[in-house]
């Protein structure tokens, strides 16, 4: 899930920038009011309404109202975001936080947020943002130029869009991997995956990496504990991977609700079918949070579980999540079986790679790496 | 249980609704029935724009109030429901702006009722989500602690902690639950394009952080688990309902086309029946206009009787238990 990784630094409206940045972020303005710009992927109706065409709910708004996002706003008739240039939530992560582990290991990421979530899982473990409006938490100025600035002085590979949505700020995450790109800065996006196909294909070609937090593999459980579908999501992840964008996917695993071993199968065996062995899938810890607090974390056991089922469909790079230490966190040749990214947590301890290949045996490991 | 209302010379039951509403007590199950005072002045609006003779309004209000708590005097009513050493809030509905908000003549004569009763002006505070849609239906921005206060939850903030009930989790309004101990609701009779209707329980929408994750499967359930996060269930005690223009389609946002001046007031303490009220109201209305019902165009309120159920109990929607006193 978006920034799960970060709940221990992220307090209820703290804004993280003005503890974690103040070298960084110098010369940014906390924003003070609404910095409105007109939406992309709407549709005008009659009597100043608007439909959303930026995600699967496609909300139909009155004048005045917000979509279910919460930061994207009808006034008499045209649609706006809300968040544009406004994040609330600015860090440096190691890329592996994300996590991705096949894109550049050992990086940087200048993450970012903004308010807003278009989905409202029960266990949101970053929900004091992702749940909340943007005059509701503080926010900085801080246009795209000034992010790809930002990430290049602080020796950031990536720009990562993550902890809440980046689906709802949609506009700014497409503008600043724009501007990236010109400065020499990648852009990597941590989502849900529930946007339509249009808006993804076109931010598929601005952006290196995606991470998708695929929340389980039944519509029962998108239905009653995301306020989502599944379907679009896997339709979402088939895109990203037609469109060759670097593409690894999160499960984070909560008994009783999304482990059995009957959801675990079917759900590899579609990743082997509709996306191939080289995707990456990453078996996550859940602990108890928001409005999810009944559950116990998820046992080792479990995790265990799922990895296996995973490599005995055939899935050559299976993790296990927020279990640091584990073995499972290194990378493994699929074939010689070596290790050839040794990891802790989120730290690299040992990589045995040769331009993208096993240093032992030469197979090609997928991904996006550091040269030599 | 209210006693019946006493017999004035402004007072008209209406003969078809006489007969069961002059009994207050059910005598099959000796639960009271909920009483709705629907409180009529043809006089009260001085033009379709929406502006009201003030005078007219505050008596208007006070012989509902009277009729709703069945007592000898406005005074002695407004006491039924707030004490002198209560703080206040009233929530008022100003999304819409100017033409279907909550009137500031109409906070403003509660105000001087509330006074009336014996609350001090500093402890009476109009609120709603935001400052700005105050200020847009005409309202001014008050913080200043000598005199009845005025602002948006962007200034009263919300609590930290998340209130969690059946299908809801918010942070709530600071202003209800720690600087009320009392909440009048002041919604505004309207039609809306997603809940079917808004008036009393919907308006507390405006109470949490985050309504927007609320208006799924026609507000079902959420409309009524708003309601029962526990500082809304137990702080607001009464429901003015402002009718004096009302609109039966396009809303929530001001559809001139869809208004009719209704001149009135719907007053109760029971705000699943003042909504059923309401909502019968809305679809005699549309009725009326040509219009399909709400359940035909996919906005049934079905929120309604989930607000009714075993596990809410937030009041009845059953008309065979809602007393509808018509005063004019």
């Amino acid at each position: 899930m978006p920034g799960r990784e970060l709940h221990s630094e992220i307090n209820r409206r703290t804004f993280v920038c003005s503890a974690a940045l103040p070298a960084l972020c110098a010369g940014v303005a906390f924003a003070a009011s609404s910095s409105r710009r007109e939406a992309q992927y709407y549709e005008k109706l009659p009597n100043q309404k608007i439909r959303c065409k930026l995600c699967p709910r496609e909300c139909v708004i009155d004048d005045r109202e917000r979509g279910y996002c919460g930061v994207r706003e009808n006034e008499k008739g045209t649609y706006y975001t809300l968040v544009h240039s406004r994040p609330c939530s600015v860090h440096v992560d190691p890329i592996e936080k994300k996590p991705l582990f096949h894109f550049y290991p050992g990086t940087l990421a200048f993450s970012l947020a903004t308010a807003g979530c278009n989905v409202n899982c029960k266990f949101c473990q970053n929900w004091e943002i992702s749940q909340a409006r943007p005059e509701q938490v503080r926010s900085a100025e801080m246009t795209p130029n000034q992010v790809a600035a930002l990430a290049r002085e602080n020796e950031c590979v990536s720009i990562a869009y993550t902890y809440s949505e980046p689906v709802v700020f949609y506009e700014y995450v497409y503008d600043t991997a724009v501007a990236g790109k010109a400065q020499g800065v990648k852009s990597v996006v941590i989502s849900n995956g529930y946007i339509q196909d249009e808006p993804l294909r076109r931010l598929c070609g601005q952006v290196e990496a995606i991470k998708i937090d695929l929340k389980a593999f039944s519509e029962k459980f998108y239905r009653e504990v995301v306020n989502g579908e599944l379907k679009p999501v896997l339709q979402s992840l088939v895109t990203i991977q037609k469109q060759k964008t670097w593409l690894e996917i999160v499960y984070l695993v909560i008994p009783t609700l999304n482990d059995s071993d009957q959801e675990l199968r079917a759900l590899s065996q579609w990743i082997q079918r509709e996306l191939g062995p080289d995707v990456p899938i990453h078996f996550t810890r859940f602990h108890p949070q928001y409005l999810l607090k009944n559950l116990p974390v998820t046992p080792l056991a479990t995790l265990e579980r799922a990895k296996k089922i995973a490599d005995a469909e055939g899935l050559h790079y299976a993790y296990i999540g927020n279990v640091p230490g584990h073995p499972a966190e290194n990378t493994y040749c699929p074939r010689c079986h070596e290790p050839v990214v040794e990891r802790t947590a989120f730290m690299i301890r040992k990589t045995s790679l040769r331009n993208g290949t096993c240093a032992k045996c030469a197979a090609p490991i997928a991904g996006r790496w550091n040269k030599g | 249980m209210p006693k019946s209302p006493p017999a004035d010379r402004r007072q008209f039951l209406t003969a078809t609704v006489a007969l069961p509403l002059l009994s207050a007590v059910d005598t099959k199950s000796s639960v009271p029935k909920s009483r709705i005072v629907v409180a009529h002045d043809p006089d009260v609006l001085l033009s379709l724009s929406g502006r009201v003779d003030s005078n007219r309004l505050y008596r208007l209000l006070n012989d509902g109030i009277q009729a709703l708590a069945g007592t000898d005097s406005p005074r002695e009513g407004w006491q039924r429901f707030v004490r002198p050493a209560d703080v206040v809030g009233l929530k008022v509905n100003c999304l819409a702006g100017k033409g279907l908000s909550t009137s500031v003549q109409l906070t403003e004569a509660i105000e001087q009722c509330l006074q009336e009763a014996g609350v001090r002006p500093e402890n009476i505070i109009v609120w709603d989500r935001h400052s700005n849609d105050l200020e847009n239906a005409g309202f001014r921005v008050v913080t200043d602690r000598r005199r009845p206060r005025c602002y948006g939850n962007d200034i009263g903030g919300y609590e930290s902690e998340l209130m969690t009930w059946g299908s809801v989790g918010s942070l709530v309004s600071s202003t209800l639950v720690r600087t009320c101990s009392v909440i009048i609701n002041l919604p505004v009779l309207k039609d809306h394009g997603i809940a079917g209707i808004t008036v009393a329980l919907k308006n507390l929408f405006g109470a949490v952080h985050n309504p927007n994750k609320y208006h799924l499967n026609v507000g079902n359930p959420y409309v009524a688990d708003v309601f029962m996060l526990p500082p809304i269930r137990s702080k607001v005690r009464l429901t003015i309902c402002e009718a004096i223009v009302a609109q039966y389609e396009g809303g929530p946002p001001f559809m001139p086309q869809w208004c009719w001046p209704m001149r009135s007031l719907i007053l109760g303490s029971d705000p699943v029946a003042l909504d059923y009220t309401g909502w019968q109201i809305i679809e005699d209305k549309r009725r009326e206009k040509g219009l399909k019902p709400l359940a035909a165009v996919g906005r049934n309120p079905a929120w309604l009787a989930v607000a009714a159920d075993n596990e809410h109990r937030l009041g009845t929607n059953d008309p065979g238990r809602i007393d509808v006193l018509r005063i004019v």
